[in-house]
């Protein structure tokens, strides 16, 4: 894959993600973010949320793994950047499902980058804003 | 909220931070990663000394840098009222397990809006010989009273 292959608007990888309280509770652990907002129905409800919401820094991390499954290789991304718009709210007895999908949005010759734009829906939300992955080639 | 005379304070340097191996499998995990972050002969295939941390892993490394303006008196951030409004990081190559990091986090800038205060954290991350690694661009949002 070369940069020249590329055109703007092209989708390069798409990805669904079912996100349960397993996993929310398996990436508290891995990344020592023990925010009860993410896993106790009570104390999110309470600080008046719609529920149990995924971890922001959860949402972003799966997001990007279309891209890295793309090019192979993570070392190749130079910088990755979102904005959290919307939650990912997640029932105890059903997933919440994650719909990513990468696209080419800009092509610089000059540096030999291009930048990949992510789309992340929820509930027919999106929730990532400004989603933005330049890749190095 | 947050006290805006924080904006530009500079915090000190984290003790270090040893990426290990099982660590990188276990964020690697819980983010649907690829094989690079947890077959080390995939890591290796593709040139790298071990296996590669995820993109979003500089955000353990963040948070021992954001630990400190949480327990800074002077800040004053009340963390109950604090949403995650943007997060942004500039690789200068990736995190790979075995490497011992530090952080130095900086207040970049302090906003209000509506009502609300955006405190935007730059924490730049080196590794054992100081050579910037990544740096973390974080915005928290303040809710006010």
């Amino acid at each position: 894959m070369q940069l020249s292959d590329l055109q703007i608007g092209q989708v390069v990888a798409e990805k669904t993600y079912q996100l349960n309280r397993d996993s929310l509770v398996r990436y508290a652990g891995a990344s020592g973010d023990f925010n009860p907002i993410h896993y106790r129905d009570d104390i999110a409800l309470a600080v008046g949320l719609p529920g149990v919401l995924a971890h922001g820094m959860l949402t972003m991390g799966l997001s990007v793994q279309p891209v890295v499954e793309w090019i192979k290789d993570s070392a190749r991304i130079v910088d990755y950047g979102v904005r959290f718009t919307k939650p990912v709210v997640v029932p105890a007895n059903s997933p919440a499902v994650v719909s990513v999908t990468a696209t080419i949005a800009a092509i610089d010759q000059e540096s030999s980058r291009a930048r990949v734009d992510l789309t992340a829906i929820c509930a027919e939300q999106t929730v990532l804003g400004k989603a933005q992955v330049w890749v190095q080639f | 909220m947050v006290n805006p005379e924080i904006q530009r304070k500079r915090y000190p340097r984290t003790s270090p931070y040893l990426v290990g191996r099982e660590k990188v499998r276990e964020f690697g995990r819980a983010v649907y990663a690829s094989p690079e972050s947890l077959d080390l002969e995939v890591a290796k295939s593709l040139g790298h000394s071990d296996l590669v941390a995820p993109p979003t892993f500089p955000v353990v490394i963040q948070e021992q840098s954001l630990a400190l303006v949480i327990n800074d008196p002077d800040a004053q951030l009340d963390f109950s009222r604090v949403v995650h409004g943007e997060q942004r990081f500039l690789y200068q190559r990736p995190v790979l397990a075995g490497d011992l990091l530090t952080s130095e986090l900086s207040v970049a800038s302090v906003k209000t809006l509506a009502g609300n205060h955006m405190v935007t954290f730059e924490t730049e991350i080196f590794d054992a010989s100081n050579q910037l690694v990544c740096t973390a661009i974080s915005t928290l949002v303040v809710r006010g009273e």
